[in-house]
């Protein structure tokens, strides 16, 4: 059977990067970190997307994430990496429960839009606060881990593989518990589920919350690796659209696929920018185009077709 | 039978607007019962399904099962109490197989606490669902896709997993709709099969007077919104009111004296 | 007292401007149930479309004042050949598909088009201050006002007036109705819907690019201007109601207004206030304001 090679998989991949990311050049690591630190967002939206909602206003838990790092930094000193990522699941995980409240009697468009005005109520105050950075954000200082203080970027990058390998491990297993089958399940038939005695308002509440803390953790994770945090490229409602765009290029077939949709994502625009800088937006936006009406599946699904070959 | 009913339907009503849909139903039910609701299109027989089974709210009225009340539970509390229901229009998870579909509703049923966040795939489960396939015969579909199922498929995976939650009620709304005449006494011999071995009682909307005849112990009849009989079959398909306003003269009542399916 | 005209003013302009923005958002949502981010490619490609050839034939010598034409053809221009092409595209393959799907579909046409711009115009800012200039100013209450700003209220004025007269005093507008009201019915009943959509389509996206080409000649039209706009009027048709013209005017007023209360009494709140109103609407109505008549169907 395929389906038990995810996980050693994801521990193999782990292997390989942590170890690989020794020898790497900076400009690779920082692409990597960025790719795997988004993937933790992606795979929130992905639980979500299986579960029929898509929400375009994620960039509010990726912005909060960030700026709970970056506050912590400024007004308490704190750069301990565990500590930031500690907080901001936190933050997000209690915004996340409390707007779950509403939102989850939420659907489709409605759902989409709701999500969207949260998130931009959050960036209409990040803009227009002078306290809270303004339009240009604040730099965040590089993080220590416990009280080592190491040079270079190579203990972050660790720290994200793994956070991001412990992720999708543990997403994979609520994917196959009850809870995770509560995902299609809900999406193909709401009634049916309220007759088998479960909350759909429940279900599609743990699985916000659940995606709120991981994107949470993403925008922490990109804050530190970035070293600075803006309310333009990660809180506006093109920062949302982004991590949407992200999740379909991935796919939903795999716990491994924000990792390699992300990624792929990192570098096609990092070289889309440098190669032809007026028009990386209209790459980006044609591969959605592409992938919506040719690869329903995301790039997970042409892995998945190697795979099967493989055999 | 026993003495106490399982469920009792008192002064129930339900106005939609000016429209009165349910008007002063009083309906006691006892344990082991198996009852055929029938009445013409809009007569109100789906609004008396859907207010016992929480989907409606009742305009007013009580609705009592085991001695609780749970009039106005939504269909979440109704179902865990041991209720529980099909639809005319089957409500299956479209884009699973049937043996994930069944696996699915028993997980779901089964997870209270901690048990929701075991795997899905665990022997016990496996194990009932297998089984649960077998009795109501529908192993061969195992591995198609629900939405691909044909009618009369649909409507047994759906009642099969509206049976996992093992309730002591099962209300059904035209278990054979849309299911061949071929086809229509196999399945309800298939359901009346399982129902039996689980000792549950039924109550099921049928338009089918053969059906009815054939299975039901006792008919309870709708007419706008109002029962206006409520007898074992033999009697309540002769009736004049019910000839007039639920079947239809043309009936033939020569068959009537064949009531003996009736108490199977 | 001239604060307070200055705000009502002020309301009253940006009101304007975010009607004729978002009307035509909402008008193609209520007939195709399609939220198009597109619609900010409209408007951009409006703008620069009127700003190149303001530009172009103010150096030819031309009058000042045959800005307005050039404002109007723009926008005709622009929606008819821009929404035609997309509509027949790309829409066209997607009616069957889910509804959130069709607006990242558009979200990635919208990205397409914003890089589009910058091979087609360049990267340098446009300034078609002449239509703007040629009206000069007025003094109202003792503030002096842009009289070309104030012209937008009467733009706006009669952008409602044709749409609420197309709508309900035209045979196509009863088609129209029809058509938002049950579309299958419709088609039952022996009207072409695929036309149909292709008109509103086109219709919606003329109005997205007047209120591109019309806001030219006051702001420098530079790369990206348009993603601030698609999510105002996002807020505006949401509050007013997905799909409802009228909605689409209270929505644009409540936001228009609120805005402008905000940037003189409270500048930190303006544009916090406006999505914070979005997401009160959506709790407690969620169909907007003025929710556009629906069947059920059940």
């Amino acid at each position: 059977m395929s389906r038990d090679r995810t996980i050693p998989g994801l521990t193999v991949a782990l292997a390989v990067c942590a170890i690989g990311g020794y020898f790497i050049p900076d400009w690779l690591m920082n692409q990597m970190m960025f790719g795997f630190a988004r993937a933790l967002a992606i795979l929130g939206l992905l639980v979500l997307w299986r579960t029929g909602l898509v929400s375009f206003g994620h960039a509010l838990y990726f912005g909060l994430g960030a700026y709970a790092v970056a506050l912590l930094d400024i007004n308490l000193g704190i750069s301990d990496a565990f500590v930031r990522l500690g907080v901001a699941m936190l933050v997000t995980g209690g915004v996340g429960t409390l707007l779950g409240f509403i939102l989850r009697n939420y659907r489709d468009i409605f759902f989409a839009m709701l999500s969207l005005a949260f998130s931009m109520v959050l960036y209409g105050i990040l803009v227009k606060t002078e306290a809270l950075g303004s339009t240009d954000g604040f730099t965040v200082s590089p993080p220590t881990f416990l009280s080592a203080a190491p040079e270079g970027k190579y203990p972050l990058f660790v720290l994200i593989c793994v956070f991001g390998w412990l992720a999708a491990v543990l997403v994979q297993g609520y994917l196959r518990s009850t809870l995770g089958r509560l995902t299609t399940a809900v999406r193909d038939n709401e009634i049916r589920v309220e007759y088998l005695g479960y909350s759909v308002a429940r279900a599609i509440h743990i699985k916000y919350v659940m995606s709120a803390v991981l994107t949470g953790a993403a925008g922490a994770l990109t804050a530190m690796a970035l070293g600075q945090v803006d309310p333009d490229s990660m809180v506006n409602w093109t920062a949302s659209g982004e991590l949407v765009f992200v999740t379909i290029l991935s796919g939903p077939g795999s716990v491994a696929a924000p990792f390699i949709g992300s990624l792929i994502f990192e570098l096609l625009r990092t070289y889309a920018f440098e190669l032809v800088p007026h028009a990386w937006q209209m790459i980006v936006g044609g591969t959605l185009l592409a992938v919506i009406f040719f690869l329903p599946g995301g790039i997970w699904s042409l892995f998945a077709r190697a795979l099967k070959a493989d055999k | 039978m026993s003495g106490d009913p399982i469920l009792q339907v008192i002064d129930l009503q339900k106005t939609f607007g000016a429209v009165v849909a349910a008007k002063d139903i009083n309906i006691d039910v006892s344990t082991g019962e198996v009852i055929g609701i029938i009445g013409a299109n809009g007569a109100g027989k789906t609004t008396f399904v859907n207010m016992v089974t929480g989907y409606l709210k009742p305009s007013s009225g009580t609705i009592r099962f085991e001695g609780r009340d749970i009039t106005g539970k939504p269909p979440r509390l109704v179902t865990q109490t041991g209720i529980s229901r099909s639809f005319q229009v089957s409500q299956v998870f479209t884009s699973m197989t049937v043996y994930d579909n069944l696996l699915t509703a028993l997980a779901i049923t089964d997870s209270r606490g901690f048990n929701a966040l075991r795997p899905i795939q665990r022997p016990d489960l496996t194990r009932r669902c297998e089984e649960t396939l077998v009795r109501y015969q529908i192993d061969q579909y195992h591995d198609s896709e629900a939405s691909t199922l044909p009618q009369g498929v649909r409507k047994l995976l759906d009642i099969a997993m509206a049976m996992v939650s093992k309730p002591r009620i099962l209300l059904l709304d035209e278990p054979t709709s849309g299911v061949s005449a071929e086809e229509k006494f196999n399945i309800m011999d298939i359901i009346m099969g399982a129902l039996k071995a689980d000792q549950v009682t039924v109550l099921f909307i049928e338009h089918d007077m053969e059906i009815v005849e054939r299975y039901v112990s006792r008919v309870v009849a709708f007419y706008q919104g109002e029962v206006i009989c409520d007898k074992p079959p033999e009697e309540a398909l002769i009736d004049s009111r019910v000839r007039e306003f639920v079947i239809g003269e043309e009936y033939p009542l020569e068959v009537r004296e064949a009531g003996s399916h009736a108490d199977h | 007292m001239e604060t307070l005209i200055t705000i009502i003013l002020d309301g009253l302009q940006y009101s304007s401007y975010l009607f004729i923005v978002s009307v035509g958002l909402t008008i193609t949502f209520g007939v195709m149930k399609i939220l198009n981010v597109t619609h900010a490619s409209f408007y951009t490609w409006g703008a620069y479309t009127a700003a190149f050839f303001i530009g172009q034939f103010s150096e030819m010598g031309w009058p000042d004042a045959f800005g307005f034409v050039i404002i109007l053809v723009s926008a005709i221009a622009v929606g008819t050949v821009l929404g035609y092409l997309i509509e027949r595209g790309l829409l066209r393959r997607m009616y069957e598909r889910d509804e959130v799907l069709i607006v990242l579909a558009t979200f990635g046409l919208f990205l397409v088009l914003e890089d589009l711009i910058l091979l087609v115009f360049g990267v340098n800012p446009y300034f078609a201050y002449q239509p703007m200039a040629l009206l000069e100013s007025v003094e109202i209450g003792g503030i002096t006002r842009d009289v070309y700003g104030l012209t937008l209220i009467g733009v706006a004025a009669l952008v409602a007036v044709l749409c609420w007269y197309g709508l309900n005093r035209t045979n196509w507008g009863k088609l129209l109705t029809a058509v938002i009201y049950d579309r299958e019915m419709s088609e039952a009943m022996g009207i072409n819907v695929t036309r149909v959509y292709v008109v509103t389509f086109i219709i919606g996206a003329v109005l997205g690019a007047l209120g591109g080409a019309y806001i030219a000649p006051t702001v420098s039209v530079t790369p990206g201007f348009g993603v601030d706009v698609i999510v105002l009027s996002f807020a505006v048709v949401v509050i007013g109601g997905m799909g409802s013209i009228p909605g689409a005017l209270i929505g644009s007023i409540v936001v228009g207004l609120m805005r402008a209360v905000a940037v003189h009494e409270l500048p930190e709140v303006e544009l916090f206030v406006v999505f914070a109103i979005m997401a009160v609407v959506l709790v407690f109505r969620p169909e907007g304001l003025f929710a556009p008549a629906k069947p059920r169907k059940i």
